[in-house]
Parts: structure tokens; sequence; C-alpha cells
């Protein structure tokens, strides 16, 4: 069965005064019909602006598509103009942002901002688009949905609006959800219900959700397949089981190693272990392996040249030098 | 809504009575007075020069000159202009419709331009486009309306003699020919002026909309397959709005000071004019109110923009 969305070989790059920015450099990624993917990795690493080209909502300029398919649902939408992708945004693919506080346009009342949605692409009157708001509301568990319906986003709390966003995200029904980062900026108690409710909606709509994330404990509670990226390429890709089972990337491994655990006691958390280092910028990156820098295993090989992806098991995809068969006695 | 119109107009009752007592004191100790011709008059006798200095309480100290006139005002009494020799109020009413035709069309034909290109050109940033509106308006902001005005006189009545040079109130014509008269003669005056505060306002109104551009709802508006126009009319224009209608409320006396030169050049007979001409004859009382009228309108002004604040912003509430 063909995947609902497929990414291949995606560079995304910006022009900046310093030089082209390679923020996406190459990444493939794959989501079936009503599966939770997790994409995870760094703040920097190219997971947001991944998100943004495929309905091409990145500032352009300064960025700009400069390879690659975006093929949804048989059709490639990198070579589609601002006006046919209309068609698609929020009906075929819903996006819910990362920050509830400023997402929201101040001077519309939520109402208007979701109804908008629903009168852009579905033959429906106003008052239809009022009743089906309401009902949107309900859903995602806002008290008092006819009264709250006509209130301005300051009216509400981060948690709420994040609500307001996952409806608005969900009003036309879309096949698929792009939640960036949608708990971030939330409190930790609002996260967990914010992801509870994904999950409820997921359920009961069958779309398929990719969640962006940069925090491994969601993933482990979310996903059924993983993405791991770094510096703008992906490094690693499994089913969940395997990823926290197996995780072969050493950028991996330190992501897992820096999660929280409640089960250990305090004197051990304190001792969580962090990846030395940070994301590199990517403006003329280093040739060979982008995480060379700040890995413990580096090898000579590994500043020469690039680890390409490869099949380690079914489903389990990584691109690391190590353990490479074809590299023979170098390693 | 009533409530904070009515509490915000008691607010400015205040700030009135003090610009009054600070221009009262100004105008006071200016050198000159109404009656200096008087006092180089030969025919005048020094006893009746006196008499009538008495008489309107010249002599008196500040204060009560002030208290004085302050109770007459209230009395809706605006004091007399000897120049012209009739009551202040009555002076000021023939002059202000004159006024307010230019600065109203004036203004109305700059928003006319300032919005639509300065919106346009937000939205392609250094484009073609945008370069050749930052360029004009820059050059536009930069020539004084002395200067704009008596190039247009000489280009426009002088050279090619289309336009008269010279406002007047009592056309000699009626009906649909009168109107057609004052759209002409106000052509000038109102191009000048409002292609002046065109300018300036594009800057405001391209800068507002960059700002809010770049804003995350703006993606979100996106995202929801709105379309362009959609997108920048209803998410990026409103808010847009906001801080443009502040910088023109704050800009009107500017606006004034602009409409006082461009009254002088093309010779309207608006309040400008009159306070200019009040000014050189020491006409105190006229020279007074005029100023004191600025002062309202400027006032009013604020208000009309913080209302329109509190419509266009439902964060403030206006209570
Ligand atoms: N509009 C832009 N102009 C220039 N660089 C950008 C722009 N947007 C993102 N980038 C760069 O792209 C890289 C990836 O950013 P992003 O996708 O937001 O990371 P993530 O979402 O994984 O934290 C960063 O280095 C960021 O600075
Ligand atoms: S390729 Fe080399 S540097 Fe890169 S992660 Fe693997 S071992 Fe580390
Ligand atoms: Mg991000």
């Amino acid at each position: 069965m063909a995947p609902l969305l497929e990414i291949k070989g995606l560079k995304t790059h910006f022009s900046t005064d310093d030089g082209i920015l390679q923020a996406v450099d190459g990444v493939d990624i794959s989501i079936n019909k009503g599966e939770t993917l997790c994409v995870v990795g760094e703040s920097g690493c190219g997971k947001t602006v991944t998100a943004m080209s495929i309905l091409k909502l990145i500032a352009m300029p300064p960025g700009r598509i400069a390879a690659g398919q975006i093929i949804f649902e048989g059709r490639d939408l990198v070579p589609l103009t601002s006006n046919q992708l209309d068609e698609i945004r929020a009906k075929e693919i819903g996006f819910i942002f990362q920050e509830p506080m400023t997402s929201l346009n101040p001077v519309l009342t939520i109402g208007e901002q979701i109804a908008e949605s629903l009168r852009r692409h579905e033959a429906v009157t106003k008052k239809q688009a009022l009743e089906r708001t309401i009902e949107m509301l309900k859903l995602v568990q806002i008290p008092n949905a006819e009264g709250r319906v006509h209130n301005y986003p300051h009216q509400f709390s981060g948690g709420m609006r994040q609500r307001v966003m996952i409806a608005m995200a969900l009003a036309c029904k879309p096949k698929l959800i792009i939640a960036d980062e949608p708990t971030t900026a939330l409190d930790v108690t609002i996260q967990a219900q914010i992801l509870d409710l994904l999950q409820d909606m997921k359920d009961r709509f069958g779309m398929a959700v990719m969640l962006i994330t940069h925090a491994m404990g969601v993933v482990a509670e979310t996903a059924q397949r993983v993405v791991v990226m770094y510096a703008g390429k992906v490094v690693e890709e499994a089913p969940v089981d395997d990823l926290f089972g197996d995780p072969r990337h050493p950028y991996t491994q330190g992501l897992i190693r820096s999660i929280p655990r409640i089960d250990l006691d305090s004197e051990h958390k304190t001792r969580l272990e962090a990846i030395g280092g940070s994301v590199p910028i990517l403006i003329n990156p280093p040739v060979g392996c982008r995480f060379a820098p700040r890995c413990k295993f580096a090898m000579n090989v590994c500043t020469e040249k690039e680890p390409l992806l490869r099949e380690i098991a079914p489903g389990h995809r990584m691109a690391c030098h190590l353990g490479d068969p074809n590299l023979g006695a170098a390693s | 809504m009533s409530q904070y119109v009515l509490r915000r107009l008691l607010i400015a009752v205040p700030s009135l009575l003090a610009i009054s007592l600070v221009l009262f004191v100004v105008l006071a100790l200016a050198p000159g007075d109404p009656f200096s011709e008087l006092a180089t008059n030969p025919n005048v006798p020094p006893e009746v020069q006196a008499a009538l200095r008495a008489k309107f309480g010249l002599d008196d100290p500040i204060y009560l000159r002030y208290l004085h006139w302050l109770n007459a005002m209230l009395h809706g009494d605006w004091g007399f202009s000897f120049v012209s020799r009739m009551n202040v109020d009555t002076l000021i009413l023939q002059r202000l419709p004159a006024t307010l035709y230019v600065i109203g069309s004036a203004q109305i034909l700059a928003l006319l331009i300032a919005i639509p290109v300065g919106v346009y050109a937000a939205t392609k940033p250094y484009s073609l486009f945008d370069q050749i509106a930052n360029t004009l308006a820059f050059v536009g902001f930069s020539l004084p309306t002395f200067f704009t005005g008596i190039l247009f006189i000489l280009i426009f009545s002088v050279t090619l003699d289309w336009l008269p040079f010279v406002y007047t109130t009592d056309i000699k014509a009626t009906g649909i020919r009168w109107v057609l008269e004052m759209i002409r003669q106000a052509i000038m005056p109102v191009a000048v002026l409002g292609l002046f505060q065109a300018a300036s306002m594009t800057r405001f109104v391209r800068s507002a909309m960059l700002d809010v551009i770049r804003l995350d709802y703006v993606t979100t508006a996106r995202a929801k397959g709105l379309g362009q126009t959609t997108v920048i009319i209803k998410h990026v224009m409103r808010n847009a709005m906001i801080p443009v209608v502040t910088l023109i409320a704050l800009q009107m006396p500017a606006v004034f000071g602009g409409a006082i030169v461009t009254e002088q050049i093309f010779r309207i007979p608006g309040i400008g004019s009159l306070l200019i001409s009040s000014i050189l004859s020491n006409d105190t009382p006229v020279v007074m109110a005029v100023t004191f009228v600025f002062a309202c309108l400027v006032v009013l002004f604020n208000l009309i923009a913080d209302v329109l604040y509190g419509w266009l912003d439902p964060r403030i509430s206006l209570r």
C-alpha cells in the first residue's frame, strides 16, 4: 500500500547574509494512513522547516525548496502553486503549531477563526459553520462552548488555546494532522492532557498524525514509528519498540539516555546524560557525518565520508558508519 | 462605550485648561498688544487710550485677565477682534469650513494613497513596486509643502494655466458650476498637503504590515488555505491598522501646522491664514481663540483614535 505522504530527498534552503543555510538537506519521510509518526531531534535540527515545507508555509524568500518530492496521495506537491495548495491546506492536511499564545489572531473571535476554515473548504452557511464550530469546541472539551465560541484568544489560557488550535486543525476532517511541538510551550500537567486529546481525536477520526517533538518521553507514549533528525538529515528511523529497544545511532542513544526517568531517585535524576555540544550551524556544514564533532565513536572515516541511510533490520534504518559491513577494515 | 467617551472628554478638560493657561501667559508676555496701533495714532488722545485700556482690562495682572477670559469663554463670549471689528467666534466660524474642507480632503487623499500602496508594497517587499513606492515616499517626505506648493503654482497655474492659484470663498456661480469650481480650486492645496501626508503614512502602513506579516497567526491563516487576499485583508491589515491609527492621530498637530503653511501659499481664507494675519497685527483675542481651537481639535482626534483603537483591538476594553 502506498503511503499517504512520502517526502523524498527534500532539501529546503534559506539564503542568509552569511550564505545558503541548508536547513533540510535530503530528508526522506513517509507516513501511512492512520499512523502516528514522531519526528524527533534537538532544537534547530530542521523539524519545523521540514513540516512547513510540505504545504509551503515557510517564508519564500528567503526559503526555497531546492530539491525533492513531496507526494501526497500520489500527487507531488512541490511544483504546485500557492493557490493550488490552498485546496489541500486544512482540508487534506491540518496544522497545529507550537505556540498557542501567538498562533491565533488576537482581533478575531476563536469562532470566526475556526469557521473561516469550514467556510473556505465546505459549502456551508454561516449558521451551519457556527454549529459545526461549537460541535468541534465541545469535542476538544472546551467548557461552555456555545458561549466561548464568541470569545477572543486572550480570554483563554495556553492549554485552552491549544485545544482551539486542535479544533481548528480538525474542523475539515483532514487525512493528516501535522502537530509541531504542540505541547512544548505548555505546563507539564497540561502537556499530558493535550497529548491525550490528540490521541482521542486520532482514534475518533482515524487520521494520520505527524507529531514533531524534541521530547523522547512524548515519543515513547504516542508514536508507532519514529524518525530521528539531526542537522537537517534523517539519522535513524524505526518502529517505536525497535528504536527504544535497540537504538543504533549514537545520536539516538544520546537522546534516549537524556530522558528524565521517574523510576530513579532524585540523586540519579540530576545526573542525566545530556549530549555535549550543540547542533552545528547549517551554512557550509562539514563534510562527512554532521554528528562527528559530538560523537564518542567518531572515526577517521566519519569526517571524510557521509554515512548514508541503510537498512539494518526490517523497517529499521540508520545513517552511521558504525558496524557498516561495506566499510571493511576501515572501521 | 458612551461612558468611556464621556470620561475621556472629562479628562480632556484639565489638559485644555492647562493649554489655555500656557497660551494666555505666552501671548500676554509677547511684545505688542492690540492697542499699540492706537498709541502711535496722533488722532487718539491719551485719555481715551487710557480709558479704553481700562475698559478692556489690559493693565490688570495676568491671572486676572486669564480668569476674565476663561469666564467669558465659558459664557460663550470668545472676545472681539479689534482688527476685523467683529466677534471672534463669528470670524472663526466664517473661516473654519475652508480649513476643514481642505484638511479633510487632504487626509482622505492621503489615506486613499497610503493604505493601498503601503499594503501592496508590504506584500512584495523589495520588489520593483516596493522600491519605487519607497523612493517616492522618501522624496515626498523630504520636500516641504511650501516648496511643492510654489512648484505646483508655477506649473499648473502660471505655465499651464489649468488651475486658479488664489482660493476664493465667493465663487460667482451656482449649482453644479459652484461645486466644480470648489473642487477645481481645492485640487492644488489638497494635492500638496495630501501627498505630503501620504508619503509618511505610506511608510507607516508598510512597516506596520511587515511587522504583522511575519507573525505566527498569519502562518496559521495561510495554513487554512484562505488565499493571499483574504489573509492580507482579514488577518494582516486589521492588525496593522492598530498602530497606524495611533500614528495618524499623533500626527494631527503636524497636519494643522502643514495646513497653516498651505493656506498661506494658496491664500485660502481658513483659520490657519487667520492665525498668521492675527499674529502679524497683534490681534491677541483671535490668536488666542484660534490656537485654542487647534488644541481642541488635537484633543478630539486623540479621542477618536482611542475609540478606533478599542474597536480594532478587542484586548483593549473601553471601560
Ligand atoms: N526563515 C528562516 N530564515 C533563515 N533560517 C531559518 C528560517 N527558518 C528556520 N531557519 C533555520 O533552519 C534551521 C532549522 O530550524 P527549525 O526547522 O525551526 O528547527 P527545529 O524545528 O528542529 O527546532 C535552523 O538553523 C534555523 O535557524
Ligand atoms: S558516522 Fe561516525 S561520527 Fe557519525 S554518528 Fe556514526 S560513528 Fe558517530
Ligand atoms: Mg521547531
